[in-house]
């Protein structure tokens, strides 16, 4: 307790130091991510998550569990250390806030612990190879770069945002409605996209191949740059998983905010990557001349990128075109401007690492903070808390409970990490564990139990045969 | 597996006998070591064979047609009714020369699941229905009532794949989407709640599931028990007809380097010019472009380098230098360190799916021909040859077109023709060295 009274007290003058009070200057650096880990980081909840149940006293649990996932870390420096493994918090605690780690990744479990696969390998029997690993999505809004003009490469900001609202929105529905998934974390990648892990037990022992079938399940371009295909559905009409995402998601978004935010069709430029789209030479010209031609005249009041989509709406839709196949255009257009855009490599394989949820990424000092599929709409990237923000917060709490210090202390005994609450960390912090973390760690107890049982009434069965 | 909702039963006197082993178990069967070894060699020919086809990029229909004509030329016996014997003794012998490496089980399990569905498909419907029940699949038809409440999504499913609707006495099987990994990657079933429903055309699926997770199994297991026992046992009579068998139809390994032993970076540019296959040249190319590559695109060329044989450092230095603007180097550096990763071979190359931003893949396969031309003109292939390039690529022999290219550029024969990458470049340095008299 003394011991922890003195670093904190040591951390608080590292904040005040020399400096105005409160003031902290903006930046990312060693400095400010030590007092992050010592007093923000959730380690516990991170290690709980990790543990998936098997930390409790069941006789039922998999002591080993845990010691056998990778952790890798990459340090100020940009040395990289891969194989790190944990038996318990104070172990992983105690090394996050040593190295400092600029990013901290997270790996499979492993059938044997990765710290020690050297002396496995030798033993020849346990071979060293991944067993479990949540199913991860990688989205990133740089591969956004063809359907969006506001910014380019690692740049966001709220007109092209939009775009991972509706990949959030698509891919949560489709692994609760359609894979039957439950435990579902979605997090803020820190600069230019979103993660997405998948932690029901079923969905950590997929197989790569499993893994595979549904990234392609997920998967409507096909070919990139160097084939110059787009979007492509076949067929008289869409799989219900691809209708669903077209009438309740994708068509809403592209309507309502896409194309007057990125102005897709104001210019000769942009409405000719569109034209492009439709195979029939008569369409596009008879939409080419019409636009070229009110260029000036248009003195409504309506958007012009509103006025030219519902002009192309009606030209393919119309009977005529309908019975040539056109009308799938349409959809075609719209699936190529929004629907998600996945690494699929990322989540294929079972030991691809990813970033852990609640880093900070070094580039733009946010924190990495989960979203709520539920109300992603309101998800601003732009207002995430920053590491220098935080470090104010904290700085100013500190001084303001000074007087409740004797409490904080108390809390101390359980979760060494005082001080969130105290900053606009709270509430993703408290979101993380009420609705992610509890209901998680719930069924994986009942997972528990029940594999326990059946195993009881077996070796029952057992004896009673006998 | 229980049909409910059929209203046939099978009575046992009309068994159905399908000539389709399951190979659950060894065959009891004396079986003299000529035959061994030849039987063994004819069911190579016949899984090469079906590799060869699906890295050709062949389609379904097309591949059942060349799995029954290999079968038919390869496993004919004499007398007719010793062909269930020999298919059942070739399939446990190869088992033993591929249950030795993750490499060849996995070659030998994909390529033995590929053949059993192309003769499971081929099968009378009663001869399948037959063969299922030998798995005993656990799975049930759904009820009339469950039918009607997902009719509508189910009648969805059949259009997008441009199927008539189902009928009301159609018969939907329900089971978790784990076990129809294929046909929920092309979307062809609808999916509730993490099932799937599988219409009776599809059971193959279902059935080639079992049929790869069982011999997944059994190939550990056979494994355990190569080194355990028979690789001592064996040791004068069978080790050395499966040693010698394995390495007869996989190629060489090219994850270390062996011909030329290593390259420095300083040279890199100046080889990858004269030696590198378009798969590769085109991701180098993109790399010193865009200082990125993303993940397969990484792994495609790191491999293939790693195989070249950069040095370590001077790899390291590579990445690092090309994605120090864009990434940062350590996500190559984890994927690098990687040992167990062999550099891929043109097959796996051809049947990727680069997607959106990617650059990895086999251009011969995966271009648009304008591309696919532009990118053969850098490389110096003249007009006429390039017609006959692309020939090859419209006819799906992508390995062909590479070999053309090849012949083009180096202006010597391959007899071999390209199988892998790294054997691309090992063959053009050997020419570029007999020409020079050193390695460029
Ligand atoms: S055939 Fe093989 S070596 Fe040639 S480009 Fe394609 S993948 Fe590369
Ligand atoms: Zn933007």
């Amino acid at each position: 307790m003394t011991k922890e009274e003195a670093e904190n007290g040591r951390d608080d003058m590292i904040i005040d130091g020399p400096e105005q009070a409160n003031a902290v200057p903006d930046g990312f650096n060693a400095n400010y991510l030590r007092i992050y880990y010592g007093k923000l980081f959730p380690h516990a909840d991170i290690f709980k998550w990790l543990s998936y149940g098997n930390d409790g006293k069941h006789p039922a649990c998999d002591k080993s569990y845990v010691g056998r996932r990778e952790f890798s870390f990459t340090l100020e420096n940009d040395i990289y250390i891969r194989f790190q493994s944990f038996n318990s918090v104070s172990e992983m605690e105690n090394s996050i806030k040593e190295k400092c780690p600029f990013k901290i990744d997270i790996g499979p479990v492993y059938s044997v612990d990765p710290a020690k696969r050297h002396a496995y390998a030798q033993s020849g029997d346990n071979v060293f190879t991944p067993v479990e690993r949540e199913l991860i999505f990688d989205i990133d809004i740089t591969d956004y770069d063809d359907v969006r003009y506001c910014c380019t490469g690692a740049d966001v900001c709220l007109e092209c945002w939009p775009l991972m609202t509706i990949a959030i929105k698509v891919i949560d529905t489709a692994l609760r409605d359609d894979f039957g998934f439950n435990h579902i974390l979605w997090a803020y990648s820190g600069r230019r996209g979103v993660h997405c892990w998948v932690c029901d037990g079923k969905a950590r022992r997929l197989t790569n191949e499993q893994r595979a079938a549904i990234a392609d399940y997920f998967r409507v371009y096909k070919g990139n740059e160097n084939s110059n295909k787009k979007v492509s559905l076949p067929g008289l009409v869409l799989h219900p998983f691809l209708a669903r995402s077209y009438t309740e998601v994708l068509k809403g978004f592209f309507e309502g905010k896409l194309l007057s935010n990125q102005n897709l069709l104001s210019s000769e430029e942009r409405y000719e990557k569109i034209l492009d789209m439709i195979p029939d030479a008569s369409v596009t010209s008879e939409l080419r001349g019409r636009w070229q031609d009110n260029k000036r005249s248009s003195m409504s009041k309506d958007d012009i990128n509103i006025v030219r989509w519902e002009q192309l709406k009606q030209v393919l839709q119309s009977g005529k075109q309908k019975a040539q196949g056109l009308r799938r255009c349409v959809e075609e257009i719209v699936f190529s401007y929004t629907y998600p855009r996945l690494d699929m490599e990322v989540s294929k394989h079972m030991n691809h690492l990813l970033k852990a949820p609640f880093c900070v990424h070094p580039k733009t000092g946010r924190v990495c903070v989960p979203i709520d599929p539920n109300n992603c709409d309101e998800f601003d990237p732009t207002t995430v808390p920053t590491l220098s923000q935080l470090l104010e917060e904290l700085n100013k709490g500190g001084l303001r409970q000074d007087a409740e210090n004797g409490m904080f202390i108390l809390c101390n005994v359980i979760y060494p990490y005082d001080g969130w609450d105290r900053t606009s960390l709270a509430e993703s912090i408290a979101f993380f564990r009420s609705s992610f973390l509890q209901p998680l760690l719930k069924s994986c107890k009942e997972e528990i139990e029940s594999s326990y049982n059946t195993k009881l009434q077996q070796s029952k069965n057992n004896t009673l045969s006998w | 597996m229980q049909v409910v909702r059929s209203h046939r039963k099978s009575s046992p006197s009309d068994v159905v006998v399908s000539t389709l082993p399951l190979y659950r178990s060894a065959p009891p069967l004396e079986v003299r070591l000529e035959d061994f070894e030849l039987f063994a060699l004819d069911r190579l020919r016949v899984l090469k064979g079906i590799s060869d086809g699906l890295s050709r990029g062949r389609k379904p229909e097309e591949m059942e047609k060349l799995a029954m004509d290999l079968l038919k030329a390869n496993m004919r016996h004499p007398q007719a009714t010793e062909e269930v014997n020999k298919d059942i003794i070739s399939h446990f012998v190869l088992r033993l020369v591929y249950c030795r490496t993750e490499e060849l089980r996995k070659w030998f399990l994909s390529t033995e699941t590929a053949l059993f569905r192309y003769r499971f498909r081929s099968e009378s419907s009663e001869a399948q229905r037959a063969l299922m029940s030998e798995f005993n699949l656990p799975y049930k038809a759904v009820s009339n009532a469950e039918f009607e409440s997902v009719k509508e999504k189910l009648g969805q499913v059949a259009r997008s794949m441009g199927q008539s609707l189902p009928t009301a006495d159609a018969v939907y099987y329900k089971v978790p989407f784990e076990e129809v990994p294929d046909l929920v990657a092309a979307r062809r079933v609808f999916l509730l709640k993490g099932h799937a429903y599988v219409a009776m055309s599809q059971v193959v699926s279902l059935v080639v599931t079992q049929f790869r997770s069982h011999l997944s199994k059994a190939l550990i297991l056979t494994n355990r028990k190569w080194t355990s026992t028979i690789r001592d046992q064996e040791k004068d009579r069978l080790a050395p007809i499966v040693e010698a068998l394995s390495s007869s139809y996989l190629g060489p390994d090219y994850s270390q380097p062996k011909e030329f032993g290593e390259i420095s970076l300083k040279d890199i540019d100046q080889i990858a010019r004269t030696s590198f296959p378009l798969c590769m040249r085109h991701l180098f190319e993109k790399l010193r472009e865009e200082h990125h590559l993303k993940h397969g695109g990484r792994m495609q060329l790191g491999l293939f380098l790693k195989g070249v044989g950069l040095k370590l450092d001077d790899a390291l230095a590579f990445w690092k230098a090309e994605f120090a603007q864009k990434v940062g180097a350590e996500r190559f550096d984890k994927e690098y360190a990687y040992n167990d990763y062999t550099p891929y071979s043109c097959q796996k190359i051809i049947s990727s799916t680069p997607g959106v931003g990617d650059h990895h893949g086999c251009p011969y396969r995966h271009f648009s021909e304008e591309n696919l031309r532009a990118a053969l003109a850098r490389m110096g292939v003249s007009s006429r040859t390039m017609e006959d390039v692309l020939d090859k690529v419209r006819n799906r022999h992508y390995q062909l077109a590479c070999t053309l290219t090849f012949e083009a550029v180096h202006g010597s024969p391959c007899d071999t023709g390209i199988n892998h990458p790294n054997q691309y470049f090992i063959d053009s340095q050997k020419i570029l060295q007999s020409k020079n008299g050193s390695v460029a």
